[in-house]
């Protein structure tokens, strides 16, 4: 069994006197292909957000790649920081930047990499990503909602991350475009090694891509493991959640 | 760290890479990489058996000199390498795309400015007509409601004369205030070289009632109000609320567009008459404070000298002030198209227009009253 990459441990969420979390603990472990599952509003998008330091949690700790939330130097929050990337559920494309030049600014600002070295690994990412080459010198606004998010998984691969978090990734496409991202993201997974968590409901990246997941259910997670695990599960919620029968 | 020893002779070329070929070393050996690129050998050898760690950039420079060479027709060998960083080598080869391959549009430095000149041209013609369909649309929606009078939104209305009127009594109020200060404090002292000190009463009032505090007051509430009206719609448009009140057969203009026209109409002349009011009263406190006149004394010379018409030419403009400001901000409201960046390229266009046409009006109504003799 391989080490965990991401310890969440007792975390609880409230906003104002809402409480989101109470005292959630998940872990992932390294190389394995992870989702946080969980209906709409049920706080799926937020947990992500605080593991990448986005939003603040009242208690509990979450332990990154070793590092411990909130007792970081700032060269570790950089470095964690190199070592991460994040796809939004948007693509969340710099809108002054085109194509290329989004996915290059990581390079260019973290390396010392010669310019036509960074233009050389940028546009191979994007053709990993599957954006076609035409689209190399577009605006994010004259892509599609596909187009958009393959440029934002190229440039959320660029610097070679160690963990890879996705929003809801295949939100928005259609059917056929987002069995594909799914495709894509598990063979770029296995190829290059990445650690990947997944904000999604979708039951098709569920069923193929995941390798583990947890499910957010009344502010606690109500399951963490493996599918087939899952499917022995007779909670109500967890088989209507999964489509399984009743 | 990484050397890379390169051995040639006319046919053949080995290359010995050894140690991190990864993003933070591929700066120092790149110099030769690229001179080793532009020749042309029967075969290459790369000797990887040193490397110790590869990461996709590095994979991703080996497997371009190998493909560049290939192209050459030289043959290549790769020899000694780890079976993982073949592998990531073979990935990075699959995925290679050189930037000969895509297209960049280049702009030509000559006919750029003429085509940009020429698009600025054409989208001003189309913004105008579709300047001229809004207007019209609205000018029909209102006579429509002037046959049906009890489909007006009345409380639309209310809420908008709160919002752009009654809350921007604070802003109007400093701005016009302070204002009035400035101009009492500037001819405040031209006026006490001639020892006309009185006629600092004349200069407030008049000028506060005619022009300054009506332009005060639109301008102030083209800022406020200019843009609230482009991004609220834009909003609603991007959102798709706009679409979804035509699919129900509501009509946009008479939801949107005329309780916030109708509110300004009438918030204006308020605004404006308060603008007058406190303008006077910073020149009143500077009159006393720098020139001695009081209170009393200010009030009634202010009011033997300022004729009635003063204060009516300016309560005059306020409406059109409004109804300019109202309509360029839905105007531009509904130009917004796409993405979100648009809603804030057509607020700063709405604020510009607004106060640009203000002034513009206000210069206009200036000359013709004059050359009137009012």
């Amino acid at each position: 069994m391989n080490k965990d990459i991401i310890e969440v441990k007792e975390v609880t969420t409230k906003f104002g006197k809402h409480v989101v979390h109470d005292k959630i603990s998940i872990s992932v472990r390294e190389g394995e292909i992870y989702g946080i599952l969980g209906g709409s509003g049920s706080g799926k998008t937020t947990l992500l957000r605080e593991i990448i330091l986005l939003q603040k949690f009242q208690s509990g700790s979450i332990e990154v790649l070793g590092k411990k939330i909130g007792q970081m130097s700032h060269a570790d929050i950089i470095w964690l920081k190199k070592n991460w990337s994040v796809l939004f559920q948007f693509g969340a494309l710099y809108s002054s930047l085109n194509v290329l030049e989004n996915v290059s600014i990581p390079l260019i600002e973290y390396t010392n990499l010669p310019k036509e070295v960074i233009t050389e690994i940028a546009l191979s990412k994007l053709k990993m990503a599957g954006l076609k080459k035409e689209a190399t010198y577009l605006f994010p606004s004259e892509l599609s909602g596909g187009m958009k998010k393959r440029a934002a998984l190229a440039r959320a691969l660029v610097m070679d991350p160690k963990i890879l978090f996705l929003d809801e990734p295949t939100s928005g496409l259609d059917p056929v475009g987002a069995e594909n991202f799914d495709i894509l993201i598990k063979e770029i997974a296995t190829l290059l090694k990445l650690t990947v968590v997944i904000v999604t409901h979708d039951l098709h990246t569920i069923e193929h891509v995941l390798d583990r997941f947890c499910i957010i259910y009344d502010k606690k997670i109500l399951f963490e493991g493996t599918l087939n695990e899952a499917k022995k599960f007779k909670h109500y919620a967890i088989r209507e959640f999964l489509k399984l029968e009743q | 760290m990484i050397d890379f020893d390169i051995q040639e002779d006319d046919k053949q070329c080995s290359i010995k890479i050894s140690g991190e070929l990864t993003k933070e070393t591929i700066r120092s050996i790149y110099p030769k990489i690229k001179r080793i690129k532009e020749k042309t050998f029967l075969i290459v050898k790369m000797d990887c058996a040193g490397l110790t760690s590869l990461d996709y950039a590095g994979a991703l420079i080996l497997a371009d000199l190998s493909a560049s060479f290939c192209e050459k027709k030289s043959s290549v060998l790769v020899i000694g390498m780890n079976p993982n960083f073949k592998r990531m080598m073979l990935f990075a080869r699959k995925n290679l795309r050189q930037k000969s391959q895509v297209v960049e549009i280049k702009e030509n430095f000559f006919a750029t400015p003429l085509i940009k000149l020429g698009k600025n041209i054409i989208d001003s013609i189309d913004s105008f007509i579709f300047f001229l369909s809004f207007l019209g649309e609205s000018c029909l929606q209102f006579f429509r409601i002037l046959l049906t009078p009890w489909k007006f939104r009345y409380k639309a209305t209310a809420v908008h004369i709160q919002k752009s009127g009654a809350l921007a009594i604070p802003i109007v109020a400093l701005t016009s205030f302070l204002v009035g200060v400035v101009i009492a404090y500037q001819s405040a002292e031209q006026l006490a070289k001639f020892g006309a000190n009185i006629f600092i009463v004349d200069m407030v009032s008049i000028s506060m009632f005619r022009e300054i505090a009506p332009l005060i007051a639109a301008i102030v509430i083209a800022g406020r109000s200019a843009s609230s009206y482009t991004a609220e719609i834009g909003t609603m448009k991007i959102t798709e609320e706009v679409d979804a009140m035509r699919s129900m057969g509501f009509e946009p203009i008479v939801f949107l567009v005329l309780p916030r026209i109708f509110a300004l109409l009438i918030a204006m002349p308020l605004i404006v008459f308060f603008a007058d009011i406190i303008g006077i009263m910073g020149g009143m406190i500077v009159a006393k404070s720098n020139l001695g006149i009081s209170y009393p004394e200010f009030i009634l010379r202010a009011r033997d000298v300022v004729a009635t018409k003063q204060v009516l030419i300016g309560l005059f403009k306020a409406p059109f002030f409004g109804l300019l400001i109202a309509t360029i901000g839905c105007f531009r409201g509904f130009q917004v198209t796409g993405s979100t960046e648009s809603i804030g390229r057509y607020t700063t266009i709405s604020v510009v227009n607004a106060i640009f046409w203000v002034i513009v009006f206000d210069a206009l109504v200036s000359v013709v009253l004059t050359e009137m003799g009012i």
